[in-house]
């Protein structure tokens, strides 16, 4: 059958980081999500300035650029703010935390635009309701909008993972132990680059079909207090 | 943490070689792509399994894997074949321009497909019955009725596709190519100033990502002009 020339192991290994890099990278850009529609959505003209600017920016630099830029560009960054504190060490980002910086930073921009529009889609009387029964703010964002954007997001949300999911191989130009770095490892130890890259794409079409199914029950789970008819 | 953005003047003509590279490569898989997804399209609507099927797993993979991984099949992969490295095909593909070409017209087919597809089921049922009613072929009714409609609806969610496509083709400068992101990888290698030189290739793309924004509108309000008199709603799908 397929002969991996014992490389398959190290691609398993690479896909657990692939997987690590996705799922932190997802948790990052959803809290910038919610965030950044939080302040779109704001009376505060300066958040608002800045949430465009985030979004207007991120989502028209290539995510390459943006994953080059943070991993060339925080080490100046971070060194420049540490010598303010008379902090003179060399510090360095690992290519891990920059993809997750990276991913996490595109995913929120367009999260962004999923969460407004699913905060706008919450209906003025669900506000009015829970104000009426004395819930305070926090308790009324948490128990009664949170999983009502939830319900209406995820569609958008699980697209976005999956484009969250195909771009983490970019990470891999900046020399993280992935999928990708694993199979460019085996192809120049064996001369076999269509088969290691095609292995590559399979795994990856693999998690695609695994996170499709786990978007799918999500939907099933936040609609089910919904009848349709 | 001192920023010198001389650097970014004195080699601006470089990162102007390096953008009209990139628009090469986006036009031509564009133009490509489009060529290649409208079969594609309209293959995977049709009822019959024998025929859908393969556009089917054609658009599920190429939208279900990373370019990156596309890429590097092409560009490295084809090379691993003795029989692809006698064929006539060589000369193309032995070229990192014509591998990333290749890759990102099939990446983009894929993507496009899916937009056309989305398209065509969009236009009302009625409009193909009155199709049918006044006797037209069905070579007739795509030509005159159903593909101009669907063009009409495709275009924004087109005009994403090339934004996609245009941020995807950084992608190029993995295989050595000297896009607008290659060219400024090399200029940083000679300076170490990634900072400056990397926000400016940043601030050029975010320039053709608007312009290409702004001609789309253009073309939108030019192409659903007959909307305006009738007040009919275009269908907002993807």
């Amino acid at each position: 059958m397929l002969d991996l020339h014992g490389f398959g192991d190290q691609l398993l290994q690479g896909a657990s980081i692939t997987i690590q890099l996705a799922l932190s990278s997802l948790v990052v850009g959803l809290i910038l999500g919610l965030l950044g529609a939080s302040a779109k959505l704001s009376n505060i003209k300066p958040l608002q300035w800045i949430a465009n600017f985030y979004t207007t920016i991120i989502r028209g630099v290539p995510e390459l650029l943006t994953v080059l830029i943070i991993y060339f560009g925080a080490t100046t960054v971070l060194m420049s703010i540490a010598s303010l504190f008379g902090y003179e060490e060399y510090i360095e980002i690992g290519p891990f935390a920059a993809g997750v910086t990276a991913l996490g930073l595109t995913f929120g921009a367009y999260a962004t635009e999923v969460f407004r529009g699913a905060l706008q889609a919450i209906p003025k009387g669900q506000h009015e309701a829970a104000i009426v029964l004395g819930m305070h703010p926090r308790r009324k964002f948490f128990r009664i909008i949170l999983p009502q954007v939830w319900r209406v997001a995820l569609p958008g949300i699980g697209n976005l993972f999956l484009v969250l999911l195909k771009d983490t191989a970019l990470v891999s130009v900046v020399g993280l132990e992935d999928i990708m770095r694993k199979a460019n490892v085996a192809v120049s130890n064996t001369k076999e680059p269509f088969l290691f890259y095609l292995v590559a794409a399979f795994m990856y079409l693999a998690l695609t079909i695994v996170s499709m199914m786990v978007v799918y029950y999500l939907e099933k789970r936040a609609s089910r207090g919904l009848t349709r008819g | 943490m001192e920023l010198d953005f001389s650097v970014v003047i004195e080699y601006f003509p470089r990162l102007l070689s390096g953008t009209w590279m990139t628009i090469k490569l986006v036009i031509l898989s564009i133009v490509l792509g489009a060529i290649v997804a409208l079969p594609i399209a309209l293959a995977r609507i049709s009822k019959n399994p024998l025929i859908s099927t393969g556009p089917f797993a054609f658009i599920f993979f190429f939208r279900g894997t990373p370019l990156l991984v596309q890429i590097f099949l092409v560009y490295y992969g084809a090379s691993q074949f003795e029989a692809v490295r006698e064929s006539f095909l060589w000369p193309v593909l032995k070229e990192p321009f014509w591998c990333a070409i290749i890759a990102f017209t099939l990446n983009t087919s894929a993507y496009t497909a899916e937009i056309f597809r989305g398209a065509i089921q969009a236009i009302p049922e009625g409009e193909v019955e009155a199709c049918k009613v006044v006797g037209m072929t069905k070579a007739q009714m795509y030509r005159r009725i159903l593909l101009p409609r669907a063009f009409g609806i495709v275009l924004p969610a087109y005009g994403n596709e090339i934004i996609l496509m245009l941020k995807a083709s950084a992608l190029a400068s993995t295989i050595t190519l000297l896009d607008l992101t290659g060219m400024a990888r090399t200029i940083i290698a000679r300076t170490y100033t990634p900072i400056e030189i990397f926000l400016a290739a940043g601030a050029i793309y975010l320039v053709i990502s608007i312009g290409v924004i702004y001609i789309f509108k253009l073309v939108e309000k030019r192409q659903n002009r007959y909307l305006g008199t009738l007040s009919i709603k275009v269908p907002d799908k993807g």
